[in-house]
């Protein structure tokens, strides 16, 4: 059977992993041709150190990046929140190559994407 | 580093922090073609007030591929003087191909070069923002605002606790709507401006002094 192997990674799976392990496995199954859907996405300084690794793979013809998104965190507004600066929690995120994972919608609460099987 | 030294710049930094000695450096940070470069060349023609630019704009993607530092400018609004450091840094991107520079008419060569000096470019925006005090986060008003790059950035800056003002840019155009902008990242301020009609820019300095003064 042809088509795209989709993989939906554990929180408990990927919080194993150091930050750059995580980058790293990322990449590296991305570039296989792999969709990864995480239950639990990366921190931002992870999301930054990420696309810094994408931009170093990206090859002419090879591999032209990631598709990635994430929902926005959510934020706790309350005067408690504000007060105690609780940091915001990680969600749900879809990463795939850029040549086969297109974001067609996304707002707060919802990532719609088209997956194509030719490259 | 020793106690001595780490006493040192520790006291420099509060030093600097309680008397203001430093400006603070602020980047334009977005994704390409939300108009950070004409932001910056606006803020220096008010501010400056020579011909000089920040960078050349362009409707292609990726025009800017190295960030610009402009030191020591000094605004006035709300009855306050400020001096900020603008870094003016390339539109970050999770994908960049060569093929998209090529449908704009590059040359194969010339797509593969701008492509390169692309993804060198991101690399650098991305690291800048470890020596940032805050960021300009600008917005195409006319474009879905849940991009990546506005999700990253935004983390990026609350996990560091530092201060964000997020300009919905491209007001002049028809289809802009700022108010979705607001609606999606409601805990940040955010002004509606055209950096390259003008238009919005006394409301954004204010925003500016009042976030980064």
């Amino acid at each position: 059977m042809k088509g795209i192997q989709l993989d939906l990674i554990s929180e408990a799976r990927i919080s194993q992993m150091a930050s750059m392990e995580k980058v790293r496995y990322i990449i590296d199954e991305v570039r296989k041709g792999k969709i990864l859907v995480l239950e639990k996405g990366l921190n931002p300084m992870e999301e930054a150190k990420l696309i810094e690794m994408t931009m170093s793979a990206i090859q002419p013809d090879v591999f032209s990046g990631i598709e990635m998104q994430s929902y926005p965190a959510y934020s706790d507004n309350s005067l408690l929140g504000k007060f105690f600066k609780k940091q915001s929690s990680r969600r749900l995120t879809v990463i795939g190559p850029a040549n086969q994972l297109k974001t067609l919608q996304k707002d707060s609460n919802l990532i719609s994407a088209l997956v194509s099987i030719s490259k | 580093m020793n106690m001595l030294k780490r006493f040192k710049v520790s006291f420099s930094k509060m030093f600097n922090k309680l008397f203001k000695r430093k400006g603070a450096c602020i980047g334009i940070y977005g994704p390409p073609n939300a108009g950070k470069t004409t932001l910056s060349n606006r803020i220096l023609k008010d501010w400056v007030g020579t011909e000089e630019t920040m960078g050349s704009v362009s409707h292609i993607a990726h025009e800017t591929r190295h960030a610009k530092r402009k030191n020591e400018i000094t605004i006035e609004a709300n009855g306050y003087t400020i001096s900020l450091d603008i870094v003016d840094t390339p539109g970050i991107a999770t994908k960049i191909d060569f093929h998209d520079f090529m449908e704009q008419g590059m040359s194969d060569s010339e797509s593969k070069k701008r492509s390169k000096e692309a993804t060198e470019g991101v690399i650098e925006a991305v690291k800048w923002l470890d020596d940032l005090d805050g960021v300009i986060l600008v917005m195409d008003s006319t474009a879905n605002p849940y991009t990546q790059v506005n999700v990253t950035v935004i983390g990026n800056m609350e996990a560091r606790n530092l201060p964000l003002l997020i300009v919905a840019n491209k007001v002049d155009l028809p289809d802009a709507d700022p108010a979705i902008i607001k609606e999606a990242f409601p805990q940040h301020p955010m002004v509606p401006v055209s950096a390259l009609e003008g238009v919005g820019m006394d409301s954004f300095y204010e925003a500016l002094a009042k976030q980064f003064g």
